[in-house]
């Protein structure tokens, strides 16, 4: 059998074999299996991405009757920040009327709760002015981002620096006292937004600074539930696993420290989430074909307990993705149609 | 990415009915293939039509439901969400607010 060109998860070109790409494809899922005790994928679904992998066309699309509904973090973000020069508005309707979304999200520059909060007032007048222009479903949306909270950024002693010096009982009360604030302003600002007619609340990279962090979000989603009950809540993750920062958190009874996507899932709808978006990180190290089959097991265990949509992180360096400022083609498709087909999804 | 996504995956927003059935899963936590019969019923179209821009076009027209080229005289907007309210049977949050502030 001829080679087949192929990529590693950064991207880069390598030649290899259909019997490789097959026995990458296991190799990826045996490991996620194996972390998040989980079934691994099953040979049709195996037979199915070697298909795509194999195939000699650029791109690979889901068949028709399987699309599935887009949602974007800090959508209008990604327009200024390639240096188009347009405001948010017009960002928005780029989005709605030639990028052909499903749904898209008004977000600030400094995408984390923290600092939208003081600017908060000034940010509601334009979702306002977005929302009597546009026509498709519009999100607020941030990062929780609980290191911000920590010094020399936020009021908090650093847990970073409290743990090296043994101050283990220190570290955890920094970081439930930040979370506690977190936790606060997440409301805060998401209730202005709400105010406003925002259709949804987007709390993007939950989890990036650990367990604290999910904590943080799952209770502030818990506390917009109550006081929207018809709003819609995404919370997307950060990592395919929280990390055990603190280690000790728990949400109803469960501890948080280690959870995967799975597990993750049945907290966000405990909370009240509408929308969760599971993610599984892409290592550089290893073939697109590893990536892609370890990112379909990790997110079809989620989809099969799941009772609420599911809109798997997609973009850069997850979900299959390779990591570079400019995923190929190639790689976005195959990984989009693959977790699309294979895991069932709600959305991406 | 975004347009490959919308390429490979993605339903297509309003030049079809994207935006409708993502509207359902988010009011009504519907999952992906339960949302898309429920808009199919409301708009009296088949679940395969959704996807097609020729047929919702028309149905997206008839229905004042908002145009990626946007006609003299069609609803635009928030018109178009009061349309798209009505002709789900969902509570819009902007079209609610609008409500209450004009009243």
């Amino acid at each position: 059998m001829g080679t087949i060109l192929h990529r590693m998860g950064d991207g880069s070109i390598i030649e290899t074999t259909a019997k490789e790409i097959m026995a990458d494809l296991v190799e990826g899922s045996e490991d996620a299996a194996e972390r998040g005790r989980v079934s691994p994928l099953k040979k049709e679904e195996y037979d199915y991405l070697l298909d795509i992998f194999c195939s000699p066309y650029k791109f690979i699309s889901v068949e028709p009757g399987r699309e599935v509904v887009l949602t974007y973090d800090a959508a209008t973000l990604k327009i200024r920040r390639v240096g188009v020069h347009v405001d948010r508005i017009a960002a928005l309707q780029i989005y709605e009327k030639l990028m052909g979304a499903d749904t898209m999200e008004l977000a600030h520059v400094d995408y984390s709760f923290k600092p939208v909060k003081p600017i908060a007032k000034f940010e509601q007048p334009i979702l306002e002015q977005a929302l009597l222009a546009t026509h498709i479903p519009l999100f607020y949306g941030a990062q929780p981002n609980l290191g911000l909270y920590s010094q020399p950024d936020g009021p908090f002693p650093n847990p970073a620096e409290l743990m090296p010096m043994g101050k283990i009982a220190e570290a955890q009360a920094s970081y439930e006292a930040a979370a506690e604030h977190l936790t606060r302003d997440i409301v805060y600002t998401s209730s202005l937004m709400i105010e406003s007619g925002a259709d949804g609340i987007n709390l993007d990279t939950t989890g990036s600074a650990g367990d604290a962090d999910f904590l943080a979000t799952l209770l502030a989603a818990e506390q917009i539930r109550a006081k929207y009950p018809d709003i819609c809540i995404e919370i997307g993750m950060s990592g395919e696993f929280v990390l055990g920062m603190h280690s000790e958190l728990t949400y109803q009874d469960q501890r948080l420290a280690g959870m995967y996507p799975h597990e993750q899932v049945k907290l966000a709808e405990a909370a009240g989430a509408t929308i969760f978006g599971p993610v599984c990180n892409t290592n550089t190290s290893q073939s697109a074909a590893w990536n892609l089959a370890r990112a379909a097991t990790f997110i079809k265990a989620c989809c099969e307990v799941a009772q609420i949509p599911i809109h798997a992180n997609m973009g850069m360096g997850v979900g299959g993705v390779t990591v570079a400022d400019q995923p190929p083609v190639d790689v976005v498709s195959r990984s989009s149609a693959g977790m699309t087909t294979i895991c069932r999804l709600d959305g991406l | 990415m975004a347009i490959t996504h919308s390429h490979a995956s993605g339903m297509g927003g309003m030049r079809v009915a994207g935006d409708l059935v993502a509207r359902v899963q988010m009011t009504r936590g519907m999952r992906i293939q339960e949302a898309k019969a429920y808009v199919a019923e409301k708009l009296g179209v088949a679940v395969a039509d959704l996807t097609d821009p020729i047929m919702m076009t028309e149905v997206r027209t008839d229905l004042g439901l908002g145009l990626v080229t946007p006609l003299p005289g069609v609803p635009k907007g928030i018109e178009a969400k009061f349309n798209i309210a009505r002709v789900l049977d969902i509570d819009i949050n902007c079209v609610q607010r609008f409500k209450d502030r004009t009243a």
